[in-house]
């Protein structure tokens, strides 16, 4: 029997052989979109969900009414971390390339988004990052050793060699522990916001999921509570296209804007630019400061695009256009920063190149020393025993007992 | 002391932490304004206010994702799951985060969520009211399971679930909220206030998690049971007019293997009663512990008697639950055998 199907199958624009085509992709102009006042009613300023709020235009002017108060110092800072974020990235997939590590996750295109975000909040505010946030690490000052470190399962690592590479935390820095189940994080931000009001604090929590996420019963539950206790949280989807070769439209994005998910139950949705790290402040602090007075949660997604495979794991050029992200009309967010700073006369080509010269520096600086706490081949090693420790507060008599069978077991054989 | 049933009991044990930590809030449906559906939380929205006893939307998963966010920001949450049997939302957010947190995160972040659920049959609930899924959480690593058998150890035994720093999942035998149950439906039923146990103190105490309670003292057999079927056990051994220690397992993680050795190293046999299904149930882990532990000590091979191997069924919930009748013929099973 032949079935005639009339089932739809979402297709992505472009598959591997076929010319690039972003014309799915809704754009507004540089300045175009209004910014309302922070506590305008949710009801009307849903236009925020459907248009694309942008402040740098194609030649790298700033322009329209969501130019953010950031000063030129700040703004060089902001372009030093995604910088260094670059490096680190770039370093350390090459150090899984060459089995130094066992798996990796770039931010690669999307480094405006945590530096942008990381910037516009305070540092009492609690994150609540997904695994390519490692940009929110960096500037919350996880020191490069620690973040290598971790990727090692090495002695100094701070999981102490419990999970896989990227699932960092950061206590003092108000850095969540990153999870690999996806979305599990977004309930709790939401409960930690709750926590915040409840407490009659100012502080406000964020969390960040993919596209592909947001299909995830968590990021629903997530946007319930958040509406019906107005929680003071950002909640983040950062739209980059691709969930590992599952494009977009497979979590629900060829009809409506991610940032329309919370419409329906009264939470503002912002869909900015997510390579503009100007536009990624701007609507961050707007956020931030609707949520800190009160007015409870706000949505944002941002549009950027994945430049890099989803994690070592899997090969792009498999299943999409190898010379898609070229073609992808919102660029990359580190030379759209550039261009800007060049233009305003703050940056030159030549203290960029200079400047990225010295991070690579920074870089395998902290990636010698982070090997001298031990390699996958090396040692020091971990101490076989605290495998058995933190399952609960205190260490159970059977943990005990099975503690001491391993290091007997491992006695005889060594 | 006074007389309270275990909804009294768990009731009393809120308040008293409520009244004693600030940072203790309850989160869960119908848990504020009503008091909850089995009146655990009855008046204490009233006497704490609904910031700290909060009415929930109807998603598990939020519940208990939530409240491990409560939880990391220096809150202590109780969440009501208002049947056990809809806690299924919820395991990912149990399983993945809640359980593993502090393993996961090098002991830098943990949430010391306790989880309230009311679990087991006897009341008419057909299969999605019924359950007793505790062995699904047994199993994991980094959360406890308790389940009380007596108002007097409900309250003790939630306060210290409540304290503890570790995830607490605490299921409620909704059978014997309101008085014991032998296993018989016919007999009229008894309240708490017929039973030594139903006299509970009404300020604080706790009874620490991971020790079993000897309910009663015997010389021919060892029952290690929990929840409604220490009741049933105790009924059955009347009837058998035989001696048996019957042990209240009470807490499963962790589990007191030093009672259970103890005893079951005097009497040389041993009988495991639940209501749960057998087949990779708890009364499992129970066997094999008692295997390592006593084998050259049993005379007899351990019998199980548990639920039957379905779902609960509605029209046949008496068929199904292990009542006194099947208790009975697993003790002969024991004592005949040579």
């Amino acid at each position: 029997m032949t079935w005639k199907s009339r089932l739809h199958i979402p297709h992505p624009s472009a598959r591997p052989g076929e010319a690039p085509d972003f014309s799915y992709l809704s754009l507004s102009e540089a300045g175009a979109v209004a910014q309302p006042a922070v506590d305008a009613p949710a009801s009307e300023i849903e236009f925020l969900a459907h248009e694309l709020v942008r402040v740098l235009d194609d030649d790298g002017i700033a322009r329209g009414p969501w130019i953010p108060d950031l000063t030129p110092g700040q703004l060089l800072e902001a372009q030093r971390l995604m910088l260094l974020t670059r490096q680190y990235d770039d370093r350390m997939h090459r150090m899984q390339r060459q089995g130094k590590i066992t798996f990796f996750m770039q931010s690669l295109g999307e480094e405006a988004v945590s530096i942008g975000q990381g910037m516009a909040l305070e540092p009492d505010d609690m994150l609540f990052p997904a695994y390519r946030n490692q940009g929110l690490f960096i500037l919350r000052n996880t020191s490069l050793v620690d973040l290598m470190c971790q990727c090692l399962s090495n002695t100094r690592d701070m999981c102490k060699g419990r999970q896989m590479p990227v699932m960092y935390h950061n206590v003092k820095g108000k850095l969540f522990s990153v999870s690999g189940n996806l979305a599990t994080q977004y309930p709790h931000a939401v409960g930690w916001a709750m926590a915040s009001a409840i407490k009659g604090e100012d502080h406000i929590s964020a969390a960040w999921v993919g596209d592909g996420s947001t299909a995830e019963a968590d990021f629903h539950h997530a946007l319930t509570f958040a509406a019906v206790y107005q929680a003071p949280v950002i909640l983040n989807v950062v739209n980059n296209q691709w969930a590992i070769s599952t494009y977009q439209g497979f979590a629900g994005g060829e009809r409506r804007a991610f940032a329309a998910r919370g419409l329906g139950l009264g939470i503002p949705g912002i869909r900015v630019d997510g390579n503009d790290l100007l536009a990624v402040y701007a609507v961050t602090r707007w956020a931030a400061e609707r949520a800190r007075r009160g007015g409870g949660p706000t949505l944002i997604e941002h549009v950027t695009y994945r430049g890099g495979p989803h994690s070592t794991s899997d090969d792009p050029s498999r299943y999409r256009p190898k010379d898609e992200w070229q073609a992808f009309p919102l660029g990359d967010p580190v030379k759209r920063l550039k261009q800007h700073l060049v233009n305003a006369g703050h940056w030159s080509e030549e203290q960029h190149t200079a400047l990225i010269a010295e991070l690579k520096e920074t870089i395998i600086a902290a990636w010698k020393e982070a090997i001298t706490y031990g390699t996958m081949t090396d040692g020091p090693s971990l101490d076989i025993s605290e495998m058995f420790d933190d399952v609960y507060e205190e260490l159970p008599d059977y943990l005990v007992r099975q503690r001491q069978q391993l290091i007997e077991l491992k006695g005889r054989r060594s | 002391m006074s007389q309270m049933n275990m909804i009294q009991a768990i009731n009393s044990a809120l308040d008293v932490l409520m009244e004693k930590d600030p940072t203790v809030i309850i989160l869960g449906q119908d848990v504020g304004y009503f008091g909850g559906v089995f009146r655990c939380t009855d008046g204490l929205q009233k006497k704490y206010g609904e910031h700290r006893v909060i009415d929930a939307p109807i998603a598990e998963g939020g519940i208990i994702g939530s409240a491990i966010g409560i939880g990391v920001n220096g809150l202590r949450p109780v969440a009501e799951i208002q049947f056990a049997d809809y806690i299924y939302p919820g395991l990912d957010q149990i399983i993945s985060e809640l359980a593993r947190l502090r393993y996961r995160s090098g002991g830098e972040y943990f949430s010391p969520v306790t989880i309230r659920a009311p679990c087991g049959g006897g009341i008419r609930g057909g299969q999605t009211h019924s359950q007793s899924p505790e062995a699904l959480f047994t199993h994991l690593c980094g959360i406890k399971t308790v389940m009380p058998s007596t108002p007097y150890d409900a309250k003790g035994l939630l306060i210290s679930a409540i304290e503890s720093n570790d995830p607490v999942v605490f299921f409620e035998p909704k059978r014997i909220y309101n008085g014991p149950f032998d296993g018989d439906p016919n007999k009229p039923s008894i309240p708490w206030s017929k039973h030594p146990a139903g006299e509970v103190p009404k300020g604080y105490y706790s009874i620490p998690l991971g020790k079993a309670n000897l309910v009663q003292e015997g010389t021919e057999l060892s029952i290690i049971t929990y929840g409604t079927m220490v009741h049933v056990a105790q009924a059955a051994v009347n009837q058998a007019g035989i001696s048996a220690d019957i042990i209240d397992v009470r807490s499963l993680v962790p589990l007191d293997v030093d009672t259970l050795r103890a005893s079951v190293e005097k009497t040389g046999r041993c009988l495991i009663a639940h209501e749960a299904s057998k087949f990779s149930g708890f009364g499992a882990e129970l066997a094999a512990t008692v295997q390592e532990e006593c084998f050259w000590h049993l005379q007899a091979p351990i019998v199980r008697v548990a639920g039957w191997e379905t779902p609960y069924p509605h029209a046949f919930e008496w068929d199904y639950f292990p009542g006194q009748d099947r208790i009975l013929a697993g003790i002969r099973e024991i004592m005949e055998s040579v």
